[in-house]
Order: C-alpha cells, then sequence, then structure tokens
C-alpha cells in the first residue's frame, strides 16, 4: 500500500508528517512512500533527503490518491475533497470539538484515525502525539518567556551585585507543565508547580519543583486528564491561583479540559496585580486560554507591563523536532495497524487503542467510542487486613514482683549453704554484672575479635587441668594432660589471632 | 624451699595472683570497647594468662609437695610443658594461617575445645575430689561437677557441628527430627533425675549417672546445633560461645577456683549479650532462634506473587555511575565472604575515594556468620575502619546517597521488613538502601535469601540487578574504573 505525506497546507505550518528517518521505516514495514515535493522544507527536511531514505516524490494528487493520508493538521474542505472514499486519513482532529469536521469526513467514506484522540493508556503512549507535542510545547513556552523576560533565570551573587533567581509558577503537571517545569528548573529559575490532581505531586517533585497544595479534598482522576473542579473547590483554588501568581515572575498555564473549553484560572484582576516585567505564557490559547486576557496566536502587553503570550504552535516552533517525533508516532501507529510487516493495513476495531481514535469508516460515523477506563492513578489503598490484635504490654510491675520473688527464694537458699559456696557465688554474681557492663560497650565492629579473646581467656580452664596432672591416679592425669593440651590451643590460638585481626585494623 | 611452698604467704600470693588477673581479663575486653584501646587489652589479657599460669605452676609445685598421692613434681612439671607446647603450638599455627572468612570455623573449634576440657576436668574432679567430700559439701560438689559436665558436653558436640557447618562440611540445612522438642525436654528432664542419684549415691556406681547423663548431653549438644540453619550461625556461635564461658565458672566452681569463676563469668555474659545483640538484629526470640531456624515450622512457603520486572544492568554502567556519583554506600553480607570478593571492593573503593567520591560501608549486625565478621573482612582488605558505619548510624544517609552497591546480601536490605507486616521477617531492622537514588544489587541470580523471603527490592524502579560472581563483578567495575 501507498502512503502519501502531503504538504502541510495551513498558513505558518511548519511541521511535516514524515522525516527522512520516519519515512524509512514506514517503508521498512513493507509500505511505498510517496511525498509532496518541499513538505519537508518548513522543518530542515530537504527533498533528496526523502529520496535518498528510499521515498518518492510526487505532486499532491499522487499524494493525496494514496491508499494512506499521513498529515499534521486536520484537513480542510478543499484537501477533504482530494481524498477518495476508502482512503485511510491519519492527522489530529480534535474530534470532540469540531463536529462538522467529523461529519465531513463521513460523509467522505474515508477511514479517518485521529492522532490527538488516542486514549490514555500505557500501550497506547508510543502513539500519543499529543504527549510528544506537548512536550516539546512546554519547553518552548520556557524558551519564549525568557525571551520576554527581561531578567536571568538563575540567582548569582556578582561583584555587581545580588541576582535573585526567577520565580516560576506552572499550572497543571501534565506531559507540558512537567516539561516546563524541567526546563526552567534546569536554567536556575525556583519553580513552583500546581496540578488539580494531587497525586502528581510526586511527579513534580520528582521535576525539582514545588508542589502547591490546597488544603481540601481532592478527585482522583480516572481517566487520565484532569477534571473539571466543582465550584466550591474552585473557590478555594482561586484563591491560590491569585497569590502564586503575584508571587511569580512567570506564569505557565497548560490547563486543558478534553472536549471543552480551557478553564479560565487567571483572572484580568490577578494580572493586573502582577509585577510590571512579568511574562504569562498561556499554553491552553487554542481553547480559549487559561488567563483573561490571552489573545490567540499573539503576544499582547497589558497596560501594566505584563506579557501574555497566546501562540499556539509552541511545537511547530521547534519544527525539527517535533516532526521526528510526530512521524515517529505515526511509524509506531502504523507497526499497530500492520501486524505482518507486509505494507497491508488492517484495522482492528475489538482494539481500544484502535477503536478509540478511528472517527469515521466507510460512511459510518464512529464519534464518540465507548469510553475506556484506565486507571492512571493507583486504586485508594484497599483497607488494611485487620491487624492482630497487638498483645498487651505487660505490666511492669510484675517483672519487679518476680524479681523480688527471686531474690527472697535466693536468700532464703543461701541461709542454708555453705558459706565456701556463698563466697564463690558473690564472686560469680559479681563478674557476670562486671562482664555485662564491660561487653555492652564494645563496639560493633570489635565483636569477632571479642569473641576470638574470650576463646582465649576461657582457656583459662588450663589451671584445673594443671592441678590435676600431679595425681598419682594414671587416668586422672592423661585426662589432665589431654584438657590441657586443647586448653593451651586456646589460648595461644585466641591470643594471637585476636592480634591478629586487630593489627588489620587501621585508620586513614 | 619446702618451708616456703607450705606457707599461708604463697597461698595468699596465689590468690592475689589470680585476682590481679582476674582484673586483667576485665581490662582486656574493656579495651574492646574502642579500635584505639584494643590492642593494649589483648596485652593486658596476655599479660593475665601468664601471670595466672606462673601462679598455678606454683601452686602445682606446693600440691607436690604437702598433698599426699602426688607424683614427683619434675614429673608434673614435664608433662604440663609438653602438653602446652603441643597445644601452644597447634594453636599458634592455626592463628597464623587461618584464612579471615574462616573465622567463624575457627571460633567454633576453640569453642569445642573449652567444652572438651570443661568435662576432662570435670572428671577428674570426681576421681579426685579434694578436701570436700564430707556431707552437704560432697553433694554439693557432685552437683557442681555434673553441671559442669553438662554444660562442658553440650558445648562440645553443639560447637563441632557448629564447625562443620561453617566449613560447609555438613549441610547448613536444619535436621529436623521428629517431636524434636520433646526430645530435648526429655533429655533435660532425665539428666535432672540423673543428678538426683549422682548427688545421692556415693559409692563407685555414682560414675554410672555421670556416664550417661555425658553421653545423653553430647547427643543434646549434636541435637540442638544441628537444627539450626546456616543462616542463624552468628546467634549459635555466640551462644556456644556463652556456653564455654559457663562451662568454665562451673570448674571454678567444682575447683573452688575464683579465678575460673571470673573468667568464665564475663566469657559467659559476653556470648549472652552477643546472642541477644543478634537476636533483636534478626527480630526473633532467642528461643525461637535455638529452637530451629526459619521455615522450619513450614510457615513460609514459597508465595506467589507478582513483583514486577527487574532491571539488569552490567559492569561498564555501574562503573560509570560510580564515577559520577558523589556518596556512595557498600552494604556487604555473606555473599562478599563467599565470593572472597573483599579485596576487589577494598580496590574499588579506594580508586573512587581517590577521584573524591564519598565512599562508605553500611554493616547489618547479623551480615556474615560471625558477630563483627564484615568488619573483620574489610580490614583484612585494608579497608579504614572509620567509613564502616553500623546499620543505625548509616540508615539516616540513605536518601542523600547516590548510589547504594548491595554486595551479597539480601535479607538485611528487605524493604518488606518494614513494610508488609505478613512477611516472615516483618519488623527486622533492615539497611534502608531503598532510599538512595540508585540501588544497585550483586546477586548470583533471583533466588531467594536465608530466609526464603522474595526481596521486593530487586524489582524497585530505582534497582538494577548485577548477576554474577560477586569477586568477578567487581574486578570488572575496577577494570572500567581504569
Amino acid at each position: 500500500m501507498r502512503i502519501g505525506i502531503p504538504r502541510e497546507s495551513k498558513p505558518g505550518e511548519t511541521l511535516v508528517a514524515a522525516t527522512p528517518a520516519t519515512a524509512a521505516q514506514l517503508i521498512k514495514l513493507g509500505y511505498e512512500v510517496v511525498i509532496e515535493a518541499g513538505a519537508g522544507g518548513s522543518a530542515d527536511q530537504p527533498d533528496d533527503a526523502y529520496t535518498a531514505a528510499g521515498a518518492t516524490l510526487a505532486d499532491p494528487a499522487t499524494v493525496w490518491s494514496s491508499d494512506v493520508v499521513a498529515k499534521v493538521n486536520a484537513p480542510s474542505d478543499d484537501e477533504i475533497a482530494r481524498l477518495q472514499p476508502g482512503t485511510v486519513l491519519v492527522s489530529m482532529m480534535a474530534p470532540g470539538r469540531s463536529p462538522e469536521l467529523v461529519e465531513k469526513l463521513r460523509a467522505a467514506g474515508v477511514t479517518a484515525l485521529a492522532l490527538d484522540a488516542v486514549p490514555r493508556i500505557s500501550r497506547a503512549q508510543a502513539l500519543d502525539v499529543l504527549s510528544s507535542m506537548a512536550n516539546v510545547a512546554g519547553y518552548r513556552a520556557v524558551v519564549e518567556a525568557a525571551h520576554a523576560f527581561g531578567r536571568q533565570f538563575t540567582g548569582q551573587v556578582t561583584a555587581a551585585g545580588k541576582v535573585p533567581p526567577a520565580r516560576i509558577f506552572v499550572v497543571g503537571a501534565g506531559v507540558a507543565g512537567l516539561a516546563a517545569i524541567g526546563a526552567a528548573g534546569s536554567m536556575g529559575a525556583v519553580v513552583r508547580a500546581f496540578d488539580v490532581r494531587p497525586e502528581v505531586a510526586e511527579q513534580v517533585k520528582s521535576m525539582g519543583a514545588d508542589f502547591v497544595f490546597v488544603e481540601m479534598e481532592q478527585e482522583v482522576s480516572s481517566d487520565g486528564y484532569a477534571k473539571e473542579m466543582t465550584a466550591e473547590q474552585e473557590a478555594a483554588t482561586a484563591a491560590m491561583y491569585d497569590a502564586e501568581a503575584r508571587a511569580a515572575d512567570i506564569v505557565i498555564t497548560t490547563a486543558l479540559i478534553p472536549g471543552r473549553p480551557a478553564p479560565k484560572l487567571i483572572t484580568a484582576e490577578t494580572v493586573a496585580a502582577m509585577k510590571p516585567g512579568s511574562v504569562i505564557v498561556d499554553m491552553a490559547a487554542a481553547n480559549g486560554g487559561n488567563v483573561e486576557g490571552t489573545v490567540t496566536d499573539d503576544k499582547v502587553v497589558t497596560a501594566n507591563k505584563v506579557t501574555i503570550i497566546g501562540y499556539t504552535d509552541l511545537a511547530s516552533r521547534l519544527a525539527g523536532q517535533t516532526s521526528q517525533l510526530y512521524g515517529t508516532n505515526i511509524v509506531n501507529l502504523m507497526k499497530l495497524l500492520t501486524p505482518a510487516k507486509d505494507g497491508e493495513l488492517v484495522l482492528d476495531l475489538d482494539d481500544v487503542v484502535q477503536r478509540g481514535m478511528t472517527v469515521a469508516k466507510d460512511g459510518e460515523l464512529l464519534w464518540p467510542p465507548p469510553a475506556v477506563q484506565v486507571s492512571a492513578a493507583p486504586a485508594a489503598a484497599v483497607a488494611a487486613v485487620p491487624a492482630k490484635e497487638p498483645p498487651k504490654p505487660k505490666d511492669p510491675r510484675r517483672r519487679l514482683y518476680w524479681a523480688g520473688l527471686g531474690a527472697v527464694l535466693f536468700m532464703v537458699l543461701a541461709a542454708y549453704s555453705p558459706a565456701v559456696l556463698l563466697n564463690h557465688f558473690t564472686v560469680f554474681v559479681l563478674a557476670v554484672f562486671v562482664g555485662y557492663y564491660v561487653i555492652s560497650n564494645v563496639a560493633h565492629a570489635l565483636h569477632t575479635p571479642l569473641m576470638s579473646e574470650t576463646n582465649a581467656i576461657s582457656g583459662i580452664i588450663l589451671v584445673g587441668g594443671i592441678l590435676q596432672i600431679g595425681s598419682e591416679n594414671t587416668l586422672v592425669t592423661v585426662l589432665a594432660v589431654v584438657a590441657v593440651l586443647v586448653a593451651s590451643i586456646n589460648i595461644f590460638g585466641g591470643f594471637l589471632v585476636t592480634l591478629r585481626m586487630l593489627e588489620m585494623f587501621r585508620k586513614d | 624451699m619446702t618451708d616456703f611452698l607450705s606457707s599461708d604467704t604463697l597461698s595468699g600470693l596465689v590468690q592475689g595472683a589470680y585476682i590481679v588477673a582476674g582484673v586483667l581479663f576485665i581490662l582486656a575486653l574493656a579495651g574492646l570497647s574502642k579500635h584505639e584501646t584494643a590492642k593494649r587489652g589483648n596485652v593486658f589479657g596476655m599479660t593475665g594468662m601468664a601471670l595466672a599460669l606462673v601462679a598455678t605452676l606454683v601452686l602445682a609445685a606446693r600440691n607436690a609437695a604437702i598433698l599426699p598421692d602426688q607424683r614427683p613434681f619434675a614429673i608434673t612439671l614435664t608433662l604440663i610443658v609438653v602438653a602446652m607446647l603441643i597445644g601452644g603450638s597447634i594453636g599458634a599455627w592455626r592463628a597464623r594461617t587461618v584464612e579471615m572468612t574462616q573465622m567463624p570455623e575457627l571460633v567454633a573449634m576453640l569453642h569445642s575445645f573449652v567444652g572438651l576440657a570443661a568435662v576432662l576436668v570435670g572428671y577428674n574432679s570426681y576421681f579426685e575430689p579434694g578436701a570436700a567430700d564430707e556431707g552437704s559439701l560432697a553433694a554439693i560438689h557432685s552437683a557442681e561437677v555434673f553441671l559442669g559436665v553438662f554444660i562442658g558436653a553440650v558445648t562440645f558436640t553443639g560447637s563441632i557441628v557448629a564447625y562443620l557447618k561453617l566449613s560447609a562440611r555438613m549441610k547448613s540445612s536444619p535436621l529436623v527430627l521428629p517431636a524434636r522438642h520433646l526430645l530435648n525436654l526429655l533429655i533435660l528432664i532425665v539428666s535432672a533425675g540423673l543428678m538426683v542419684w549422682f548427688m545421692a549415691d556415693h559409692s563407685d556406681n555414682a560414675i554410672i549417672p555421670l556416664l550417661i547423663m555425658t553421653a545423653l548431653a553430647l547427643f543434646l549438644g549434636f541435637h540442638l546445633v544441628a537444627a539450626i540453619g546456616g543462616g542463624d550461625m552468628p546467634v549459635v556461635v555466640s551462644m556456644l560461645n556463652s556456653y564455654s564461658g559457663w562451662a568454665a565458672a562451673a570448674a571454678g566452681f567444682m575447683l573452688s577456683n575464683d579465678l575460673l569463676i571470673i573468667t568464665g563469668s564475663l566469657v559467659g555474659a559476653s556470648g549472652a549479650i552477643l546472642s541477644y545483640i543478634m537476636c533483636r538484629a534478626m527480630n526473633r526470640s532467642f528461643i525461637s532462634v535455638i529452637l530451629g531456624g526459619f521455615g522450619s515450622d513450614g510457615a513460609v512457603t514459597g508465595e506467589v506473587k507478582d513483583y514486577g520486572e527487574h532491571r539488569e544492568t552490567n559492569a561498564e554502567e555501574v562503573a560509570e555511575l560510580l564515577a559520577n556519583a558523589r556518596k556512595v554506600v557498600i552494604t556487604p553480607g555473606y555473599g562478599m565472604a563467599v565470593a572472597q570478593a573483599q579485596y576487589p571492593v577494598a580496590e574499588m573503593t579506594s580508586k573512587l575515594r581517590a577521584r573524591g567520591v564519598d565512599v562508605r560501608f553500611g554493616i547489618h549486625p547479623v551480615a556474615g556468620r560471625l558477630p563483627g565478621h564484615m568488619n573483620v573482612l574489610l580490614a583484612e582488605a585494608k579497608v579504614p575502619y572509620d567509613i564502616v558505619l553500623e546499620m543505625d548510624e548509616i540508615n539516616p544517609d540513605f536518601p542523600d546517597t547516590d548510589v547504594v552497591l548491595v554486595i551479597g546480601a539480601n535479607d538485611t536490605v528487605n524493604p518488606a521488613a518494614n513494610e508488609d507486616p505478613s512477611s516472615p521477617i516483618a519488623g527486622m531492622p533492615v539497611l534502608e538502601v531503598w532510599n538512595a537514588h540508585d540501588v544497585i544489587v550483586f546477586k548470583r541470580s533471583m533466588a531467594t535469601g536465608y530466609a526464603g523471603v522474595q526481596n521486593p527490592l530487586f524489582f524497585r524502579e530505582n534497582s538494577r540487578m548485577l548477576f554474577g560472581d560477586a569477586k568477578e563483578r567487581v574486578d570488572d567495575i575496577v577494570r572500567a574504573l581504569g
């Protein structure tokens, strides 16, 4: 089958749906790839690089009559007219927000696959263009902000005085928000971030930013996207937005709700209270913007010298990079659609990923798809198994009673014992206690030498043997000699090996 | 000469020497509290021993002169010197040649000698009771002999089994006989009965209960230790250390010798404390260790639980990670001793330190097969002791650590001990290595550790496995560091 890559018709669009590198990968899958001449020009991908990669240059008619047409932006009416029924169209379509486009595609009888409607499940991430483009856009948003901001991001102490670091507040810790946090942080700024999903706080912290908490109940997202908040939540959060934005030098907003206009988070009042020279980058400008006063696709400066950037083409401003990522997303999609790697496209509508992105097929409307429940966040911890009743701590007094009882018994026993035994017992008890306190002080590291040292001194039992050797009873003498012999092994072996070990311990 | 030998002055002199020797022994153990004073402590110990020996020889000469039924002192002295020369040279030879990885075996063997000596001295004391053979004193002396022989015999065979297990001449898995607890109890009860018989019987037949008890005690020692698995050996060895001390103390009672009592008590207390420390480090009661190893009650089965995937890495990657790290902690375990990896580990450490990397060691109290075993191995490989820290000292530092190398340790770094209340090792204090940024686990395979518990550490996102022989892998890293 043939895949056609047309030149984007949207004015100012710099992206292209395939780079030479991704075209080569498509060819590997068994497809024939035709490129409209000059398609990659704005993304610094010259035509001869495509031909070198094995693709063919073609006129628009050939490209649009391919079996598969892959592009970036949603097709214009002219372009839809050029499509033949049965053609597979792959592009971004924003099907949720453009019902008339979906209807036109259905009427044209094409199979329309929306790359921006991929279900948010782990398996589908490799083809999710929203993630890959948001990542680039987040980075670019910081670059645009730095460009408009009149100071450095990083704090310094110089001979010419102290430079405080820029303070950046990022709203929304999705892919774009996290990318912005990372970029701003590595440029030296102090970054704070907020998201209505408290479960992303850990990700925010891992990027080196502080997470701003609003003290109230939050919902755990079940579909991987943020939800619109209740009015009550909104009131509490609004105060936080106001305070954070006033304190910040740069605000980057990325809050989007799928299929609906972006929520207004930063009011005109807040903007008016921000410091002169501050910069706001409204990454939700395409959907109406999070900031009051955002002009879509433009940069405006308010009366109090706050710059509001409403560019919607942030990703396109890094055309080469974004095209490569977008192209790779398409390659990953085609891998999914070409299980046999034979250049034959097979659409399996039982697969949730493929079903989720299919908007129309054979004149039939397939949008919206059945809901896919994904668990982006771990389910709330299952209630712990009822723990065993902890054993009741013993009454410390009971121990005391037992000890007292033991002492009394011992004294009674002692009263009937011969004096010699009691003398020995005195020595014994005192020695045990001395031993207890002395040994308790021994360093952990010296426990092995301690054992060999005690081995050596317990060889003192040799004393008993020595005193018995002199007996005229031969059996006693023999046993005593053996006892002396083994005890000497202990004494000499123990002391010498202790010495050897202690010699080894050294300090730097 | 004979006058002096029989005078009371001499008797007092000997007693005085014994007291001084006892004090020197206490100082010897006290010296071991710090590295700086440890060597001096050892010298005190040797001095005390020399003093005690000389005093005892004088006492033997006095006995030869004044007691009846004694051989000429010349013969006695020759026998003593010959026996000590043989024993001393064997001891010196072992001390000089023993590998530091074999220290547990040596210590266990030395325990068995004390046990054997206690048995022999006990029998002799029975044959030659000396002065105290009248009435209640005789009965008490009998009891002392009986107890001394009992403890000595248990120590003797127990230590031999520990030695065989540690030197891998005997399978280290626990030996499980049917009704083994009952068997042990039965032996104790029968022995108590035999003791009553032995104390009451003053005829020549008294040797019978003594012999039967000796046989029973020898079996008990064997059976007790055979039922304990390899990983509990630190506790067993310190327990036997304690027993050997009590055996010596019992000998002191039967011989009316305070020096023996003092020394035996010191050693007994020392071993008991070490056992207690080891048990606490494993979060297990002393009784449960003595009565058998992990898994012996069948509670720990190979539970099937999905922990996810582990990730592998290679020596080059680890070398790069280490070279770029600021803080590195190495937590060795018995596996390092088995692989003899302490030398390459020390070399790697010095290379990293030369590059300005802060390398330290974290030692779990039960790492290895002997209390303090890892410290000795690292010292042998010339790792400075001031970078070798205890578990409690190093645990707060893990969150600030870039890389942790887990070399041959498993249960001592298992997060399940803290996080999974149903785990068999729940509550055991462990090295919290998972708090570090990256954890590299050196391991032969994915097999479980001694406790038979799967280690979720291996499946953590910040863990990577480096499979193979620890020594070879560390050598690879040293080469890669160049």
